[in-house]
């Protein structure tokens, strides 16, 4: 295939071998997200522990951009601190993938490769506000969340 | 195909067949369940139209609107004499068959459903044929029953009889062909059953119309709706049709321009069938444009685009079987199925397969196909569906088989 592509190695090798699937007991977030138009459907959940994320899991049905979108996302913030992963963007997540290309080639199945970012910002968002009853550092994750894409 | 017409001539009448895509491949569009390609001959009758006869219909006197009036109700013409339709004042004119099944539901609907009535659906309809029925059975307080689907993608009509049974059915509603699976559904028999039971029956003929001989007629339904674009036609026009004793008893759907008679302060009466039921300025270019795709279908002829579908899907199914991996939903029986193959491909999500063969120019859809009530029975997220029609060749259903193989290279199979 010619022009910019999108099943490179690592994607193929990551949706068959998804990073950090499965389910945590009791987790501190917990967000379901789908794509209405394609199917694709996720529940990523994490363990918070001072301020920083001590397990992430997701579990989901959905296509290898997805999948190995999602695998990165949570490679990307295990152990991290939840200041550091609220700035996280677009570029962070497409960028390991090689998949910019995508907010210009497809604007479908960018949905597919962000869909977990979205959750991400939408759990921590829902974490600090109803959680932790912390307006403030939930900023804009919210308004983040509804126009990733 | 057995016609006069050979397919090279009718892809010849497709500018769009003859475009390049991706990296200068040539288009095989395989999505025809979704919408249909369209004639020059349509898109010059919508030019014509704009370029000629511009003018607002049923009221102006001058001649343009005169022949713009005559153009848009020829089209209704048409449609009676295709369907075999006895009386043109049965046929309301919508923007599909989404607008047309929301309009029984809310007009016919809300006069005639109450409190623990039950209306039946099927587990294959689009959403177009379940949703509207859900808000208008949790607004009545009624019931939605589903008939469910055997392993070979056909309804069970026992379901049917122990609905019927209840003595609460207000109607029955399905599609004559399913957007999924390509089963065409056994209608005669479930209108018998329907009749001898005092139930009114709604047809779905979105995918059927398009692709074989349909009889109102002789059929015996109640109400039957349809779209325009999936049969070679502009989008934005479809056709309800009630059969007339139901049709004067139904209050509009929208008020408006065009559907009254006299309009007072306070009051309104209405005008007469089927006007009471357009509203406002409706989509006339498109009628018109609907009026040559109707021109078209009959210069093949129905069952030559029938007999057409039916070797081209025995190809394909028979091929596409040998390809490893592959799992073909729906019956292998050809003369229950129409020219819609859904499929999955070893455990591939099928937006993968669908963008790995588009750089191959090969369109087909992925997804749940508006139906994911069929989805949850399938047990499935999603599936591809490859879906033919009149302009369709044996070469492009190789080329979407040597695709495939390119997934399976791709993803290591």
């Amino acid at each position: 295939m010619t022009g910019d592509p999108i099943y490179t190695e690592m994607i193929i090798e990551y949706s068959k071998h998804p990073s950090n699937f499965g389910e945590i007991e009791h987790p501190d977030i917990s967000r379901h997200d789908s794509n209405p138009l394609c199917g694709d459907s996720i529940d990523l959940q994490m363990k918070i522990t001072d301020n920083k994320v001590s397990d992430v899991k997701f579990k989901g049905k959905g296509c290898s951009i997805c999948m190995a979108c999602t695998s990165v996302l949570t490679e990307m913030i295990k152990g991290k601190d939840l200041d550091d992963i609220k700035k996280i963007e677009k570029d962070d997540v497409l960028g390991e993938l090689g998949l910019q290309h995508l907010i210009r080639t497809s604007p479908v199945r960018i949905k597919c490769a962000l869909l977990s970012l979205k959750a991400l910002k939408y759990g921590i968002y829902s974490y600090f506000v109803e959680k932790m009853n912390d307006e403030k550092s939930a900023g804009n994750l919210k308004e983040e969340a509804t126009n990733l894409y | 195909m057995q016609t006069a017409i050979s397919i090279e001539t009718i892809r010849k009448d497709f500018p769009i067949l003859q475009r390049k895509v991706r990296d200068n491949k040539p288009l095989v569009y395989l999505d025809n369940a979704s919408t249909s390609q369209k004639p020059i001959q349509v898109i010059d009758a919508i030019n014509d139209y704009y370029k000629n006869q511009n003018a607002n219909i049923h009221r102006a006197v001058y001649a343009l609107a005169e022949e713009a009036t005559e153009a848009y109700e020829k089209t209704r013409e048409k449609i009676a004499k295709f369907l075999n339709i006895q009386n043109r004042a049965e046929i309301i004119f919508v923007r599909g068959t989404t607008e047309a099944i929301n309009l029984v539901a809310y007009s016919w609907g809300r006069q005639n459903v109450n409190k623990d009535d039950i209306i039946v659906t099927t587990e294959y309809e689009h959403h177009s044929n379940i949703v509207p029925w859900q808000l208008l059975t949790k607004e009545k307080g009624a019931k939605l029953e589903y008939i469910g689907i055997d392993d070979n993608g056909e309804l069970i009509l026992d379901h049917l009889d122990s609905y019927l049974a209840t003595g609460k059915v207000k109607l029955v509603t399905f599609s004559q062909m399913s957007n999924v699976l390509g089963t065409i559904t056994n209608t005669d028999e479930i209108i018998k059953r329907c009749k001898k039971a005092g139930v009114k029956t709604l047809i779905d003929g979105a995918q059927s119309v398009p692709h074989m001989k349909v009889d109102l007629n002789k059929l015996g339904c109640d109400f039957f709706v349809f779209s325009a674009h999936k049969m070679l036609g502009p989008t934005g026009v479809g056709v309800l049709w009630v059969r007339k004793e139901i049709l004067e008893t139904m209050q509009p759907f929208h008020g408006g321009g065009d559907m009254i008679r006299e309009v007072h302060k306070y009051e309104t009466t209405w005008n007469d069938l089927p006007y009471k039921f357009e509203a406002g300025t409706p989509n006339i270019a498109d009628v018109i444009g609907f009026s040559a795709a109707i021109d078209y279908l009959n210069k093949i002829g129905m069952d030559n685009i029938r007999n057409h579908e039916i070797e081209l899907t025995k190809y394909a199914l028979d091929k596409m079987s040998k390809v490893k991996g592959i799992t073909i939903y729906g019956t292998k029986d050809i003369a229950k199925r129409g020219g819609v193959i859904s499929f999955n491909f070893h455990d591939v999500h099928p937006h993968d397969v669908a963008t790995i063969i588009d750089k191959d120019g090969v369109a087909i859809r992925s997804g749940h196909h508006c139906a994911q009530v069929l989805m949850e029975k399938l047990d499935v997220a999603a599936t591809n569906r490859a879906s033919f029609y009149v302009y369709n060749t044996k070469q492009e259903v190789d080329a979407l088989i040597d695709s495939l193989n390119k997934v399976a290279e791709l993803f290591k199979l």
